[in-house]
């Protein structure tokens, strides 16, 4: 019965069975669910940190912290949806710290800089090269993969999971901890963000295109 | 003439409803603003084609690899089995209750004779109207513990709300299978009240265990803009009523005490 209730069961048991298994003190049954979401939460988890080696460790600790907290795990949702959320809030808490030990570091070696100087998606457009110059499409890439880089945690998290994964604004604010009309502003922010760092690829050719002939 | 400025556009783009036949119009009109938002979108449409690598189809188990030694373990007693997942715990009780009651009715109403009859569906009702007049009883707590906190004094950035959370899933389940009891017997309203109470106690059981001031509010909100409380306190009211008006004779009335505390 429990395999019509929820989730995938394509090719094996579905994630509510393999959950009420795993409870039950069936250790394999939860690989059923690893094997089943992890290449989902890489992508998001790629998309959060901007590399595979921190995407890695983020599916790693979002597996291991759904495991130990399956009891909380309401059976009527979807499994998928929900290790989706625990990705996302150890992504969030993964770039925040590092985040701060980065300006911990650039504190102690750099002198003082006011705060126009220090975002650093201001710095990218500084170093902006004219357009010309950056017609590459694989520039462009990497230009778009630096602006998200430097986006504050929460602006990143926030088009992350708008833009790529459609979620509401409720379910991101839930994420950042923030309200709903905080968060609409991070998703804005970051769009403006964005849209500063690419205007010069934004307005000299279809950034798209670009990114798509690479 | 206005332009629209970009944080509008945005907002038209999002789908947000509000002012949106006005900005339409004016696109309509304005060549500059229409090209404003096509540069936004192919922000947006760059975004789309950015790679993310394929982890390769071995992914999943590579994973699993990985993190499997250091899965704690998971201790299950022998009799666990029985009582998991946790809040099954709760959902037994009242099915073990709802068995009870029929087998009651069934035992006695085998009898011959309409008087022990009338006796037996006494019984029966009456250890139904104790059950959910203490679930709804519980479920009345919780609300109310919710509705009369005040974040907002309490100065904290998170509220903790885990334990009602908690409460909360345990009484779903025990909700759901006292509604379809209602709408078994025919008791349209109670099932209605029980449907609604349904959303309330799933809306907090799905709620993150620590919330904002704001999404605290939102959650009493959503409590008081339904009444639930009233209406819960109403039917509890009812049953009360209810129960005095079938108390069965002595000997019923044991047997009622006894199934009550067995379930």
């Amino acid at each position: 019965m429990a395999e019509a209730l929820t989730g995938n069961h394509a090719g094996g048991i579905s994630d509510a069975a393999a959950v009420e298994r795993t409870l039950a003190g069936e250790r394999e049954a939860y690989r059923v669910l690893v094997e089943r979401h992890s290449a989902y939460v890489y992508r998001v988890a790629y998309r959060m940190t901007g590399n595979s080696h921190d995407a890695e460790e983020v599916v790693q600790e979002a597996f291991l912290r759904a495991y130990q907290k399956l009891r909380q795990f309401a059976g009527n949702a979807n499994f998928g949806t929900w290790v989706y959320r625990i990705a996302a809030n150890y992504a969030i808490d993964r770039l925040r710290r590092k985040k701060n030990e980065e300006s911990r570091r650039e504190v102690s070696t750099r002198k003082p800089e006011s705060d126009t100087e220090a975002d650093p998606l201001s710095q990218i457009r500084d170093q902006a090269p004219n357009p010309e110059r950056l017609a590459g499409s694989a520039q462009l890439a990497t230009k778009m993969q630096q602006a998200l880089q430097a986006l504050t945690p929460a602006e990143r998290t926030a088009i992350v999971m708008r833009h790529w994964d459609g979620c509401g604004i409720d379910e991101i604010a839930e994420v950042l901890k923030s309200n709903n009309s905080a968060t609409k502003n991070t998703v804005f922010r970051a769009v403006q963000k964005l849209r500063q760092a690419l205007k010069p690829f934004a307005e000299s050719r279809g950034a798209a295109r670009a990114v798509a002939e690479s | 003439m206005k332009h629209t400025n970009e944080e509008e556009l945005f907002a038209y783009r999002e789908g947000e409803m509000k002012g949106r036949e006005t900005i339409a119009a004016h696109l309509r009109e304005c060549g500059q603003c229409r090209a404003e938002l096509e540069r936004m979108e192919e922000v947006f449409q760059a975004l789309n084609a950015l790679p993310v690598p394929d982890p390769g189809e071995e992914y999943g188990t590579r994973v699993w690899r990985q993190i499997a030694n250091r899965l704690p373990e998971r201790r299950v007693d022998w009799w666990a089995g029985f009582f998991m997942p946790r809040r099954l715990l709760a959902l037994g009780a009242a099915a073990a209750l709802l068995i009870l009651v029929f087998y009651l009715g069934r035992k006695t109403g085998a009898k011959a004779g309409g008087e022990e009859i009338v006796d037996a569906s006494r019984v029966r009702e009456r250890v139904l109207l104790v059950a959910v007049g203490e679930h709804l009883g519980k479920s009345e707590m919780i609300l109310m513990e919710l509705s009369n906190a005040q974040p907002a004094e309490a100065g904290k950035s998170l509220i903790n709300i885990s334990t009602a959370q908690k409460r909360a899933e345990d009484l779903v389940e025990e909700n759901r299978l006292y509604r379809q009891t209602a709408l078994n017997g025919g008791d349209n309203a109670m099932a209605s009240t029980l449907d609604e109470l349904q959303r309330v106690l799933m809306d907090v059981a799905n709620s993150p265990a620590e919330v904002t001031p704001a999404q605290f509010e939102s959650i009493q909100k959503r409590i008081a803009a339904q009444g639930i409380l009233l209406k819960v306190r109403v039917v509890r009211q009812e049953l009360r009523t209810q129960e005095t008006g079938s108390k069965p004779a002595p000997a019923q009335n044991d047997s009622t005490a006894k199934a009550r505390n067995k379930a």
